[in-house]
């Protein structure tokens, strides 16, 4: 395009009347080599232009949102804390439960073992007993 | 309205509002947050969006509306913005790396545009949105977007060739 429609064009695109058209044509001409040297701050406006256009977002878009699972990471905390407040609870019964159990055996071996003691003392008893009955003849 | 449907609606513009929310919010990381956040939110009112006539426009409202908020909570948060508009007198070492990348000088003369004048400059000049298009997201007349953007348009030409004269003379 001529120089003269050129900077025909930047006059009504300074004062913002031109159509899209006319604003790609402007690209068009800035992007090539041969700019004139006084529209050089043209070629640099126009240059950033096309090029920030080329800017991508590049994360994926997530469509249900951080906070709704930091409600379903706080449900399964509670279940969690519940589950194993319970189970603690349950081993804590079974503890106290296996340690009344020993403590019942403990005095039923205590009780046996006195038991025993007084069978074998009874058991001598009867030895005395049977002694004395051969020592002394009994009256028929 | 289905996921897959959703999708293909949605998804064609996501550049779009990404690019939009980068011009506002500057960081990309904040950006991609408010894509993110922007498109959770189209999809929670999914019902609605047959009542507008263009979804798009919707969305680019929906992101500038966004973004403003988030640069208001964010000025709230941090007073220390104040001092990045502080400029340093002469020709400081940051110009002269600025003028030796010229592309990414235009982008910093854009951020220092006027919030109206950056978002009609980011749709038109970059996007390619027609007059009434934008008039229909901004929700204003297009004369009025005319005359905003022709401000913008001499800013930036002016702004260059004065960069330009520091670094000739």
């Amino acid at each position: 395009m001529e120089l003269v429609n050129i900077e025909k064009l930047l006059e009504k695109y300074l004062k913002a009347e031109t159509s899209i058209a006319e604003e790609n044509e402007l690209k068009t001409y800035f992007s090539g080599d041969n700019v004139a040297p006084h529209l050089e701050e043209y070629r640099e406006m126009f240059g950033y232009f096309s090029a920030s256009k080329k800017e991508k977002f590049t994360k994926t878009i997530q469509l249900k949102s951080r906070k709704l699972n930091w409600k379903w990471y706080s449900v399964a905390a509670s279940a969690v804390l519940l589950v194993s407040v319970y189970t603690g609870y349950q081993k804590n019964q079974q503890a106290k439960a296996e340690k009344i159990y020993e403590e019942t055996q403990y005095a039923f071996t205590l009780l046996s073992a006195n038991l025993n003691k007084g069978t074998a003392a009874i058991s001598e008893l009867q030895a005395f007993e049977n002694t004395t009955n051969k020592i002394f003849k009994q009256p028929k | 309205m289905d996921q897959s449907a959703f999708l293909k609606k949605v998804m064609p513009f996501k550049d779009k509002v990404f690019r939009l929310a980068k011009r506002l919010l500057i960081s990309t990381e904040e950006a991609e947050d408010a894509t993110q956040e922007l498109y959770f939110k189209l999809w929670k009112n999914k019902s609605k969006l047959s009542e507008y006539n263009s979804i798009e426009a919707f969305a680019m409202t929906m992101t500038k509306n966004y973004c403003f908020d988030r640069l208001k909570s964010k000025q709230a948060n941090n007073l220390s913005l104040v001092h990045s508009n502080y400029k340093e007198g002469g020709t400081s070492l940051d110009k002269r790396v600025e003028l030796n990348d010229s592309v990414s000088l235009v982008h910093k003369l854009m951020e220092n545009l006027p919030e109206q004048q950056k978002i009609i400059m980011q749709l038109r000049d970059i996007e390619q949105y027609e007059f009434d298009e934008i008039a229909e997201m901004l929700n204003m007349q297009p004369t009025a977007i005319r005359v905003s953007l022709s401000r913008a348009r001499k800013t930036i030409k002016e702004q260059l060739i004065k960069q330009h004269n520091y670094g000739i003379g």
